[in-house]
């Protein structure tokens, strides 16, 4: 997942060349790829919606406008949404300070930034709540000011923040290696000041990265459940969130609402990823013609 | 080069650099750091005796072995379909190709809860299949197979992703001038092009496996919980936090943390190893961008 | 001709092994349980084992799975192939009846004490001395007293729970459904998490030290404090709970299917037996047996006043549809 910039960047059609085939293998390795994914991964996320549609529009409807459901998705995207951002601020920090510092220990801290990818979701929620609990390490000292962060939705976005975070280094961090140092460097002997290189120059250059680590940050975070669930209180349109309200349909034998909250988290985080896809190739373009 | 760095290093004054520097570290230690030593700090709470106790026990053990079980089927699957993909779609050009990305990215944002849910609604015993599977007595859900199912969904992308990027960054020359030597495609594929790959792909397989053992949500939806026999290491976790057993809770999960720090280690040295390797992968990015802009 | 011989010998040692190991059987069970339950059936599963080998010879294992109770049952239902299924309420195993026939209608008549061997109540967790003062329902209305209990969406032990406080409100002078549900109201108010399961909803009031008091079923709450230091916490008795009962069955579909239909039957009747009794009473589960009942009387909680959810919900569907479906009364005090 350390460069995921070049995956999505490809997304955007590739210009007409004379179709030469001259490697072997395109039958094969394309049809392998259709039939596992279709097997895998379309046929078994179609089984959702087809069972959705059992519900009828009208019951659909009502099952995802009730106000528990919406409350849950607007904490769910909303939290998703903060954190996210927060990761594309501290994660930019991140990454320039390990692309352009040399510090100690610099490598060992490259490495714990893909901590998140590999520690199981249900560990880190049970470490940040035993953490950020009233009576945990970080929670006393946070109370003290008034501050809680387990039980509530700023838990939520703790834990989100959590597993989002590498995704928003590791895009930008190819991209600021790549950066031209030259045209800072221009801009510095034009007499930009360093702060406005950054905004001028560097920024422009990584919006499209960013994007993408945003919209990577984000998706994960919309749809995680085994780390919110033991940080979030889990109380009814405060701190609950959409997967735990599939769960709870679940619980109750309702498949058919339980997939209907389903399809429209599949359907909003589709949109959201694709409104972001067509941002970023604004920007690309825009950056392009500078 | 080195001299505008220099100056650039010049202009800037040493007191921001810092700042940003502590800064970065200090959100890495809150929100990285702390979490894992939390996870350390409880598992040896009550000493290293109840520590290497808990995890000889049998029940965490049987655990042990299933999860290393699924990861060894769900990983090889998902690099043999890795390596398909990225051969499609790094050295040919086709209609649809976006779209097909866009498609393998798919269960990256599916949540794990859902992931769970639709191999019950494929083979449960009132899903499409089960009243199949049911008259032939083949158990797929709440068994070993349907754990392996959802574990191969929620890493689906992870290798496929990782080799895409490098495959591009490796071009099709070399794959070209083989041919017109006279190898046959296999011995090309063999001879030339994994060994061009292969840092990238043990990467990708790096993450997918942690990934692997590490998936909760998905994995609880269809595993049934029958101690000994369908629980996975995070599911094992869950039971024994929820039997007041937290010593042992942190000492099962600090196995899995010892794993997480061993793929970064592996990480680290594959990049050691090929220190070019994200660079080609940069490069590769910037030539696509060229070229479509 | 040497080796033709040889093979039969060979095939005829495996017949011979074969038919010598179906004779002492070894079955399997698969029991279907809810979280707190965990404790009991591994004691109870080595009794079992013991009793059965010294009965029929054979040797029986009993795999656990536990989980909450709704979960538990959709599992089952889903095809999870449960031998028998010991959970937290009725209304659960009613879901096995229904969609998929996996058990018959009348399944809770075919067991005493409708089929549930154990019962349990209702009790209030405090901390230590008791420092906010509670006794009784009324205490945890108060202003500034904070309750943990978990989801009745989720958790089918809470759902007890909610109905306890309900049926106490009921009972007061001037009770009805529009101020017990006021008074479900402000309880809930005072809920600052929402756990999705018993345990959870443990965890927080114990290791995070959050709340005043916790909501638990009675063996629960002395396992807590047996697991966790009677110095940390007392256990107080309501002047009325509700009798919580969770039930046991046979799943007829499996049990056909696996041929454990005896074993399986026996494995729930040994649960009444007095050795049966004798091991839930020591789980803080109370037992049926009036003697067992006795020997154990003064370990449990002395609640002056005891109802049952057929006496003053009308049963498990009734209460399921009023309280906790969708724009139940649970839903309504959430603002829904």
């Amino acid at each position: 997942m350390a460069t995921p910039v070049a995956a999505v960047e490809l997304k955007r059609p590739t210009p007409l060349r004379l179709p030469q085939r001259v490697l072997p293998g395109f039958g094969l390795t394309l049809g392998y790829t259709m039939v596992y994914l279709s097997l895998l991964v379309l046929i078994p996320l179609s089984a959702v919606f087809i069972r959705s549609l059992g519900l009828g529009w009208g019951h659909f409807w009502d099952v995802v406008t009730a106000p528990r459901v919406i409350a849950s998705l607007r904490l769910s995207f909303g939290a998703s949404l903060i954190a996210a951002l927060i990761n594309v601020i501290f994660g930019l920090n991140v990454a320039w300070v390990l692309v352009r510092y040399t510090f100690p220990f610099k490598r060992l801290v490259d490495a714990i930034v893909d901590l998140p990818f590999a520690l199981p979701t249900a560990v880190a929620g049970i470490a940040l709540t035993a953490l950020y609990a009233p009576n945990g390490w970080l929670g006393i000292w946070l109370l003290s000011f008034g501050i809680k962060v387990a039980f509530t939705p700023l838990g939520i976005v703790v834990a989100l923040t959590f597993i989002g975070l590498p995704f928003v280094v590791r895009t930008l961090q190819p991209v600021l290696e790549d950066l031209d140092k030259e045209v800072e460097q221009a801009a510095a002997t034009l007499g930009a000041s360093a702060v406005q290189a950054f905004a001028r120059v560097v920024l422009p250059a990584l919006w499209p990265a960013l994007l993408t680590g945003f919209a990577l940050s984000f998706a994960r975070a919309v749809g995680e459940y085994g780390s919110v669930i033991f940080i979030a209180g889990n109380m009814p349109m405060k701190s609950e969130i959409a997967p735990l309200l599939i769960v709870t349909k679940l619980e109750q034998y309702d498949y058919a609402g339980a997939t209907a909250i389903a399809v429209v988290m599949l359907v909003l985080s589709f949109a959201l990823m694709l409104g972001i896809n067509a941002l970023q190739h604004w920007a690309l373009v825009r950056h392009g013609e500078r | 080069m080195a001299s505008a760095e220099a100056r650039i290093a010049g202009r800037r004054p040493a007191p921001s650099r810092l700042l940003l520097i502590a800064v970065a570290l200090l959100f890495l230690g809150l929100f990285l750091v702390l979490p894992l030593l939390v996870v350390f700090v409880q598992a040896l709470a009550k000493g290293a005796s109840a520590y290497v106790a808990a995890i000889c026990d049998p029940v965490a053990w049987a655990a042990v072995k299933l999860t290393l079980t699924v990861a060894a089927i769900a990983v090889p699957c998902n690099l043999v379909f890795g390596v398909a993909a990225a051969w499609a779609i790094a050295k040919f050009e086709f209609r649809g190709k976006s779209t097909l990305i866009t498609l393998i990215d798919l269960p990256f944002a599916v949540s794990p809860v859902i992931a769970g849910l639709v191999f019950i609604l494929l083979f449960g015993s009132h899903g499409w299949f089960g009243g199949y599977l049911r008259v032939h007595h083949i158990r797929v859900v709440f068994a070993v197979p349907g754990i392996v199912l959802a574990t191969i969904f929620v890493t689906f992308p992870f290798i496929a992703r990782e080799l895409i990027p490098v495959m591009q960054a490796q071009g099709k020359d070399d794959e070209e001038t083989a041919l017109s030597l006279g190898a046959t495609g296999w011995q090309t594929f063999w001879r030339v092009t994994l060994p061009n790959i292969r840092w990238g792909l043990m990467y990708g397989v790096l993450l997918c496996n942690a990934r692997a053992m590490g998936e909760f949500g998905a994995v609880s939806v269809v595993s049934g919980h029958i101690r000994g026999l369908t629980n996975t290491m995070p599911l094992h976790i869950e039971i024994l936090y929820n039997e007041y057993n937290y010593t042992a809770a942190f000492a099962v999960a600090s196995l899995l943390a010892l794993l997480a720090l061993l793929t970064l280690a592996g990480k680290s040295f594959l990049e050691w190893r090929q220190p070019e390797l994200r660079h080609a992968v940069a490069q590769a990015r910037d030539r696509t961008r060229r070229e479509n802009t | 001709m040497i080796e033709h011989n040889g093979r039969r010998f060979a095939l005829t040692l495996i017949v011979i092994l074969m038919g010598s190991a179906a004779h002492a059987a070894a079955s399997t069970l698969l029991n279907v349980s809810y979280d707190p339950t965990r404790e009991l059936y591994e004691d109870y599963n080595k009794a079992f084992a013991a009793y059965w080998k010294g009965k029929t010879g054979d040797t029986v294992r009993v795999n656990q799975s536990h989980g909450g109770s709704g979960k538990q049952a959709r599992s089952v239902i889903d095809g999870l192939e449960a031998d028998v299924v010991t959970l937290a309420l009725a209304y659960d195993i009613d879901a096995l009846a229904i969609p998929g026939g996996l058990i018959p209608a009348n399944w809770q008549t075919r067991l005493p004490d409708n089929s549930t061997p154990y019962t349990s109540t209702i009790v209030f967790l405090v901390r230590k001395g008791n420092p906010k003062n509670i006794h009784d329902w009324s205490d945890l209305v108060r202003p500034g007293v904070s309750v943990i209990t978990p989801s009745p969406k989720t958790s089918g032990g809470a759902r007890w729970n909610y109905l306890a406080a309900w049926a106490w409100a009921l009972k007061q002078p001037g009770g009805n459904d529009v101020t017990a549900e006021a008074f479900v109201k402000k309880l809930y108010h005072n809920v600052p998490v929402l756990d999705s399961g018993a345990r959870g909803a443990t965890v927080t009031f114990v290791e995070r030290g959050i709340g005043d008091a916790l909501l638990a079923w009675e063996n629960e709450a002395y396992l807590a404090v047996k697991e966790l230091g009677p110095a940390k916490f007392d256990i107080v008795a309501p002047s009325l709970s509700i009798v919580a009962e969770p039930p046991v069955s046979i799943v007829d579909q499996n049990v056909d299917q696996h041929g454990t239909r005896k074993v399986a039957e026996e494995y729930l009747k040994y649960l009444y037996s007095k050795q049966g009794q004798e091991i839930a009473a020591k789980h803080f589960y109370r037992p049926r047996d009036p003697a067992v009942a006795a020997r154990y009387a003064t370990q449990f909680a002395n609640i002056p006043q005891l109802v049952t959810i057929d006496a003053v919900f009308g049963g498990w569907a009734r209460a399921q549809a009023t309280h906790f479906a969708d724009h139940g009364t649970f839903d309504r005090i959430y603002g829904q």
